[in-house]
């Protein structure tokens, strides 16, 4: 079937307005003049004071950690809570366990900060610990991103067929090994997605970190949320540009190796199946 | 495949319980703190106090005053209002721009699809707050948009609305923040629009022309319907988050866009008051439960039909 013009027109416009904030984010970056968002001229000069820009720098080395290793636990957990919702139809408090699992996607993240943070206080008052900053940012990063992780490898798993994993102990593996050479590998792309997107909810996280950030413990997403606030700035759009060309690279790269993996994978299919023949 | 399972089984303890633990320890256990915060007040909230509040008798009078309080007050009321109506304003323009796009893509050429589709979902991977800063560029003053505006004259329009306050400025109004919010939740009414419109039996078309149906007809009484699932999950991944979105109106919204989300947070950063705080978050909670019901009772009814 085809698209009419009328259509045509809708999806350009539709894309022109999902796409025109981001390319004009990049442009301002490159402006020289001393109102943000009226072009006069070419300029650097924002990426110079970018490089010397402690705040933003420390900001984004701290997210950085922060994304990894809550990435890493999101994944861990979710895979876990993925498998059990999956693996073991009945179990004592499954409907609490599943509830609780998907809440976070809907709870609003200030719902959740706030939640967190009196918890943390109450806590801290009785023990003296633990001191709000990385570790407590951590804990709402993981508790977040845990649920779209399972809801990622949930999918992946169901989609599994458990004949595979049958055969694969009637031919002698040890359970650990089945898990490790059959499990694993297939649901080895979905843990990768959950494990990326994880990192960018991490990454991008404003409202958790405001509450559950201390002093000296300042993600960049809040230095680029307090700017940001007062007004229009420059070192912003760098920073932007910076992140938008990474996520650029970062998925023709991706996209380059699922296309290449696709192939290969056929080809193998191809030539097992005239072997075969 | 018994010794699999006996090895899963063994391992089945830490599978179930790792996760459920973590879920106790830093989801429900925190979200009761709230609760009893809530109930308790303002002076005493030496947090050590509500760990150890144990006359119940205390407890219920000390309910009845944040949540009066907060059911007497004005300006709690207007803001859960305001929230449920922008929230509600953005669904239907999502709704609006989105179905027709979701529509055109799933007609599109079957080659083009997965690029159309993956540029929906490419913006998801940049900063959404960096994309909503941009919108303050935009609609500032002499912004690329804010100037295209007022040379179509459409600021008259939008004066005439009562969405601006006067011409020419956009920026910190109700028009600024529907903007932002509509960008940012676009593609979660598109996407799930694109994947129900994609699945549909093109011959139901064909068999309604053949009997006659203008194609007019034949969208507004076979797609329109048959799309419903799509416009409902669509709705509720819009609706949902926009009630207690926080990061939009704080960088586009105005003085006049009460938000929830922003009256939590100057409650408890600002005021200090954590039991209003609380109380706020209590509600807002019971506000997002209700539309989650109905959707998922109707999530469950078409499971039932489906069978």
């Amino acid at each position: 079937m085809k698209t009419g013009l009328f259509g045509k027109g809708w999806l350009s416009a539709g894309y022109i307005f999902l796409y025109l904030p981001i390319v004009s984010l990049v442009i301002f970056s490159f402006n020289a003049s001393p109102i943000a968002n009226v072009w006069s001229s070419f300029t650097l000069n924002w990426y110079v004071k970018l490089a010397s820009d402690n705040e933003m720098l420390s900001g984004l080395w701290l997210s950085l950690k922060i994304a990894f290793f809550s990435a890493t636990g999101a994944v861990v957990l979710g895979t876990l809570a993925a498998f059990a919702l999956v693996k073991y139809r009945r179990f004592s408090g499954r409907t609490l366990f599943s509830g609780m699992v998907s809440a976070p996607l809907v709870m609003p993240d200030v719902v959740i900060g706030i939640s967190l943070l009196l918890m943390l206080v109450s806590i801290q008052r009785a023990f003296g610990h633990p001191e709000r900053g990385m570790l407590t940012i951590w804990m709402g990063h993981v508790l977040t991103g845990m649920a779209y992780a399972t809801v990622v490898v949930q999918a992946r798993l169901q989609d599994l067929n458990p004949q595979l994993e049958e055969a694969a102990m009637d031919l002698g593996a040890k359970p650990s090994q089945v898990f490790r050479l059959v499990t694993l590998p297939m649901i080895s792309q979905a843990l990768m997605s959950a494990w990326l997107l994880t990192f960018t909810i991490s990454l991008d996280d404003v409202v958790l970190a405001a509450f559950l950030s201390g002093p000296g413990s300042t993600t960049m997403p809040l230095v680029i949320f307090s700017r940001a606030r007062l007004g229009l700035n420059p070192t912003v759009n760098a920073v932007a540009t910076v992140i938008i060309t990474l996520v650029a690279i970062g998925t023709i790269v991706a996209s380059y190796l699922i296309a290449r993996a696709e192939r290969e994978r056929a080809k193998a299919i191809a030539q097992a199946q005239r072997d075969d023949g | 495949m018994k010794g699999f399972l006996n090895w899963l089984s063994r391992g089945r303890t830490a599978v179930i319980g790792v996760p459920f633990l973590w879920l106790v320890l830093f989801f429900m256990v925190p979200f009761l703190v709230v609760l009893k915060i809530s109930v308790s007040e303002m002076g005493t909230v030496a947090v050590n106090d509500i760990v150890a509040i144990k006359d119940a008798a205390i407890q219920l009078t000390l309910r009845a005053t944040t949540y009066i309080f907060i059911t007497h007050d004005d300006l709690y009321v207007k803001t859960y209002l305001s929230s449920v109506k922008y929230a509600a304003i953005t669904t239907v323009f999502c709704l609006l721009i989105g179905y027709p796009f979701a529509y055109f893509m799933a007609r599109a050429r079957a080659t083009l699809q997965p690029t159309l589709l993956m540029l929906v979902m490419l913006p998801f991977w940049t900063s959404f707050l960096l994309r909503v800063y941009a919108w303050k560029g935009l609609l500032g003053e002499n912004g690329w948009i804010a100037n295209t505006l007022i040379g179509l004259h459409l600021d008259t329009l939008l004066l005439a609305l009562g969405v601006i306050a006067s011409p020419g400025k956009f920026m910190n109004t109700p028009f600024s923040l529907t903007v932002g919010m509509v960008y940012t939740y676009l593609p979660f009414m598109i996407l799930p629009l694109y994947s129900n419109l994609s699945k549909m039996d093109l011959r139901l078309l064909e068999a309604a022309a053949d009997l006659g149906a203008k194609p007019i007809v034949g969208f507004w009484k076979i797609t329109v319907p048959l799309s419903k699932a799509g416009i409902i999950a669509g709705s509720m991944l819009v609706f949902i988050p926009c009630i207690g979105e926080y990061v939009i109106p704080e960088i586009l919204g105005g003085p006049e866009t009460l938000m929830i989300g922003r009256v939590l947070s100057d409650e408890f950063f600002s005021n200090n008051d954590w039991p209003m705080a609380a109380t706020v978050a209590v509600v807002m909670v019971m506000l997002i439960v209700v539309p989650l019901a109905i959707f998922n009772r109707y999530q469950a009814q078409a499971q039932e039909a489906r069978r």
